[in-house]
């Protein structure tokens, strides 16, 4: 990272700040930075930035910074952060806006991540619930990786662990109309 | 006793043994289940990562079915449990969120009903001395590491049954059915949930975590109450151990099916023949 003047940066980001501060309910300020969300992260080995860091990033004005990072795509929302947190910073949630602000503004560090709960929502918009075989196809075919955990199929088919064709739910307008509304309330285009 | 039913999408597909076994350990305990008529997802990892308020609106389509019909729901999946307890938890605290999520479902839902996962249900409700007393098969000689991962137990203030660190209610259920739970660390670490398929190799570090914990532990076999618990640990079980340089033997059980076989019934019916860790071998070894 090149040198930056940390008071211009603070002054240049406090729109981000606060953007991802209201969407996730979290003070920034609130974190003293003592690293016990980090120490106890499951997914930190694969991280660029640690949970922690990526707030440090958030509270110096460097929001540009930790909206490029994986970490937020990385975060399995396995709350072990926000149920030892001594503040009681609810970091998964920080984790969800700062990727959906970045989402917003084209950057998907984790492409794989995005397709695949993208084709998820698809299957629950289209017939209100998940449909596992549905999920796995698309997403690979949405990510060009054809035979990826092909070996899993049969066997999962054998045991009739999954069946090829979704089943929809009868009043599948209700859940549309779930989607369609949160659209209209400028929610994230999911 | 008797409670709404939400079986969600894994118990319909990858998890369908779950189902079974729950619905047969219920009937069994005397628990009667209503199941929710025409229930949808309740959004998953996806929604909550993409969108606040569709992650809260999606299962309170189902709460606010159950809620008409005045009943608390039981719910098996650890995951689905967790956002329906955020969504309903989201709308009792707040009169606003409740407006939005009741004008978005174009129908009132003021959350006057709660979310228990099922195994709170079964351990505190039906109660651990009246299980003990309808347990024909006792599941003696079982050495098994209760797993109870992330969503069941956290973040305490929404799931609130158990501990977050060291839960018991599964370790004491096992006790109940004369099998030993072993004490061991790793208990509710992460299995990566959907991780797994997005970014199969982290997910396999962390599966594998678990499984070597359990075993050096001197687990037989590991117990949970999530699907996608039990598919990461189980389904990627030989790839996991393969990208160690490891081999595991390690069946993963449903509580419900375990509580199943001590409440008499046969291993088939509880599907533990569809498991990709052949779980048949260890409880014959044990007489089961």
């Amino acid at each position: 990272m090149e040198r930056v003047e940390l008071s211009v940066a603070l002054r240049n980001n406090r729109s981000l700040k606060n953007k991802v501060e209201s969407e996730s309910g979290v003070v920034l300020s609130d974190c003293y930075q003592c690293g016990k969300c980090s120490a106890g992260c499951p997914a930190a080995f694969a991280m660029d930035y640690t949970p922690r860091q990526v707030i440090r990033l958030l509270q110096l004005g460097l929001g540009g910074e930790a909206l490029k990072s994986h970490t937020p795509w990385l975060c399995a929302s396995c709350q072990t952060c926000y149920s030892r947190c001594p503040r009681e910073i609810n970091l998964p949630r920080l984790m969800e806006a700062v990727r959906q602000e970045a989402k917003r503004r084209g950057i998907i560090p984790e492409r794989k991540v995005d397709i695949f709960e993208k084709a998820f929502l698809d299957t629950v918009e289209k017939y209100g619930r998940a449909h596992e075989m549905g999920l796995m196809v698309q997403y690979n075919l949405r990510t060009l990786q054809p035979i990826k955990d092909a070996l899993l199929a049969p066997p999962l088919l054998l045991k009739r662990k999954i069946s090829p064709l979704p089943l929809k739910i009868k009043d599948i307008d209700s859940v549309k109309n779930i989607f369609a509304k949160v659209r209209n309330e400028g929610g994230s285009k999911q | 006793m008797k409670y709404a039913y939400y079986p969600g999408c894994s118990l319909e597909a990858t998890a369908k043994e779950y189902n079974l076994s729950a619905k047969l350990v219920a009937k069994k305990l005397g628990i009667e289940l209503w199941e929710i008529p025409d229930w949808s997802c309740c959004g998953a990892t996806a929604a909550h990562n993409r969108d606040y308020l569709l992650s809260l609106a999606l299962p309170a389509r189902n709460l606010a079915i159950a809620e008409k019909e005045g009943l608390d729901v039981a719910v098996p999946c650890a995951a689905c449990f967790n956002r329906m307890r955020t969504a309903e938890t989201a709308v009792r605290e707040s009169r606003d969120m409740q407006k939005r999520i009741s004008e978005i479902l174009g129908s009132e839902y003021k959350a006057t009903n709660k979310t228990r996962a099922f195994l709170d249900v079964v351990v505190n409700d039906v109660g651990l001395e009246r299980i003990k007393e309808q347990v024909v098969k006792p599941l003696k000689g079982l050495k098994l590491a209760a797993y109870y991962g992330c969503l069941l137990v956290r973040p305490p203030k929404l799931t609130s049954f158990d501990d977050p660190e060291e839960p018991m209610t599964m370790d004491r259920l096992i006790e109940a059915l004369d099998a030993e739970a072993l004490s061991w660390s790793y208990k509710t670490e992460c299995c990566g949930g959907s991780l797994s398929t997005a970014r199969t190799d982290i997910g396999v570090k962390m599966i594998y975590q678990i499984l070597r914990h359990a075993r050096d532990a001197g687990a037989e076999g590991i117990v949970t109450a999530c699907p996608l618990c039990l598919l990461n640990l189980d389904m990627r079980q030989a790839q996991a151990a393969r990208v160690h340089s490891d081999q595991l033997n390690l069946p993963i059980f449903y509580f419900t099916e375990l509580l199943g076989v001590a409440l008499g019934y046969e291993p088939k019916d509880l599907g533990l023949d569809t498991h990709f860790v052949n779980p048949v071998p260890l409880l014959e070894a044990n007489g089961l």
